[in-house]
C-alpha cells in the first residue's frame, strides 16, 4: 500500500515519468513493430486460406488487431479523462492528449479495411448496421476531443472539456462491443471469446493473436513517446529539460 | 507457404486489390503514427536547441558592454 501510494505521487512528477519512461518506450516500439510484421507476414503469406472467403480474409490480420486497439485506446483514453477530472493529474491530460491522435489512426485503418472486406464478402463498401454505425460513432468521438483540445484558449479549460468528451463517450465501447450481439447485423460476431476455444485452426489464429499482442505494445510504445514529448513541450521552461536539451545539442 | 509462387502471392486468388489496398492502408497508418510522433521530439530539441543558442548569444551581448 505503501509503495502504492509513492507511485501515485511520482506519477505527479512529469520528470520522472519522463525518464523511467523513456527506454520502456523505444523498447516496446521495437517489439511492438517485430511482432506486427511477423504476424502480417504469417497471416499474409503462411497461413490457409478461408475455405468460404478465400484469400480476401487475410484482411483479418490487420482489421482485427486496428478495431480492437482503437476501442482499447478509447477505453484508456476515457479512464484518463475521468482521473483527470476527479484528481487533476496533469499527467493523465497528457495521456489524452497523446492517446486521441493514435487511437483516431487505428480507427480509420479499421473503418477503411473494414469496408474493402465488405465488397467481396458482403457484396457492399459500407452498411448502416449497428457495428459499423457505432465504429463510425467513435471516431467522430475520437474526432471531438482533438477538436476540444484545440477549441480553448486555456489548455486547462480546454484538457477538461475534451476529458469529459472521453469519459461521456465511452458508452459507446459496449454498443460497439455487443452491437454484433443485440442486434442483426451483416458483421460476424467476436473472433476470440474468453470462454470458448477460436473457431478457426491454429495456422489461422496464431497470426492474429500475434499481430494483436503487436499493434498492444506498439500502442503503447507511441502512447509512452507521445507522453514524453507532451512533458516536454509543458516544461520546456524548466532547469532539467533546458539541460537536457544542451546535452543533446552537444 | 500457403502460395505456390509470387504470382499466386500477389494475385490473391482474384482479391489482390482488397488485400494489398488494406495492407497498404494498414503499413502506412502505422508508419504515419510512429514517424509523426518521433519527429515531433525531434523537432522540440532543435527548436528548444536554437532557443537556447539565441538566448546565450543575447545574453552575452548584454555582458559585452559592461566588460569593455
Amino acid at each position: 500500500m505503501g509503495r502504492l501510494k509513492t507511485l501515485w505521487h511520482r506519477l505527479g512528477s512529469p520528470r520522472w515519468f519522463f525518464e523511467i519512461s523513456g527506454p520502456w518506450a523505444i523498447g516496446a516500439l521495437v517489439v511492438g513493430l517485430v511482432c506486427i510484421a511477423v504476424g502480417l507476414v504469417w497471416g499474409l503469406a503462411i497461413a490457409p486460406p478461408d475455405y468460404l472467403q478465400g484469400n480476401s480474409f487475410r484482411i483479418m490480420y490487420l482489421h482485427v488487431p486496428a478495431a480492437i486497439l482503437s476501442e482499447s485506446c478509447y477505453i484508456l483514453m476515457g479512464l484518463a479523462g475521468a482521473v483527470l477530472l476527479i484528481w487533476r493529474m496533469k499527467l493523465a491530460d497528457m495521456v489524452v492528449a497523446a492517446a486521441a491522435p493514435i487511437g483516431v489512426v487505428f480507427c480509420v485503418i479499421a473503418l477503411l479495411t473494414g469496408s474493402i472486406w465488405g465488397r467481396p464478402t458482403w457484396g457492399t463498401w459500407w452498411v448502416w448496421d449497428a457495428r459499423t454505425t457505432s465504429m463510425l460513432v467513435l471516431l467522430f468521438l475520437y474526432f471531438g476531443v482533438m477538436a476540444l483540445r484545440q477549441a480553448f484558449p486555456r489548455e486547462e479549460t480546454a484538457g477538461r472539456a475534451a476529458a469529459i468528451l472521453a469519459v461521456v463517450g465511452m458508452i459507446d465501447i459496449p454498443i460497439i462491443k455487443y452491437s454484433v450481439d443485440w442486434w442483426l447485423t451483416l458483421h460476424q460476431t467476436s473472433t476470440f471469446k474468453l470462454t470458448s476455444a477460436p473457431s478457426m485452426p491454429p495456422q489461422m489464429y496464431l497470426p492474429l493473436l500475434i499481430s494483436v499482442l503487436g499493434f498492444y505494445v506498439f500502442f503503447f510504445g507511441v502512447l509512452l513517446f507521445g507522453v514524453g514529448n507532451e512533458i516536454l513541450r509543458r516544461e520546456q521552461r524548466t532547469q532539467w529539460v533546458n539541460d537536457l536539451v544542451r546535452s543533446r545539442a552537444s | 507457404m500457403s502460395f505456390a509462387s509470387w504470382h499466386d502471392f500477389l494475385y490473391m486468388g482474384g482479391h489482390y486489390l482488397y488485400v494489398w489496398s488494406s495492407y497498404g492502408i494498414g503499413v502506412l497508418g502505422i508508419a504515419v503514427t510512429l514517424i509523426r510522433t518521433l519527429r515531433a521530439r525531434r523537432r522540440f530539441f532543435m527548436e528548444q536547441g536554437q532557443r537556447l543558442r539565441r538566448q546565450s548569444i543575447s545574453a552575452e551581448a548584454a555582458d559585452a558592454p559592461r566588460s569593455a
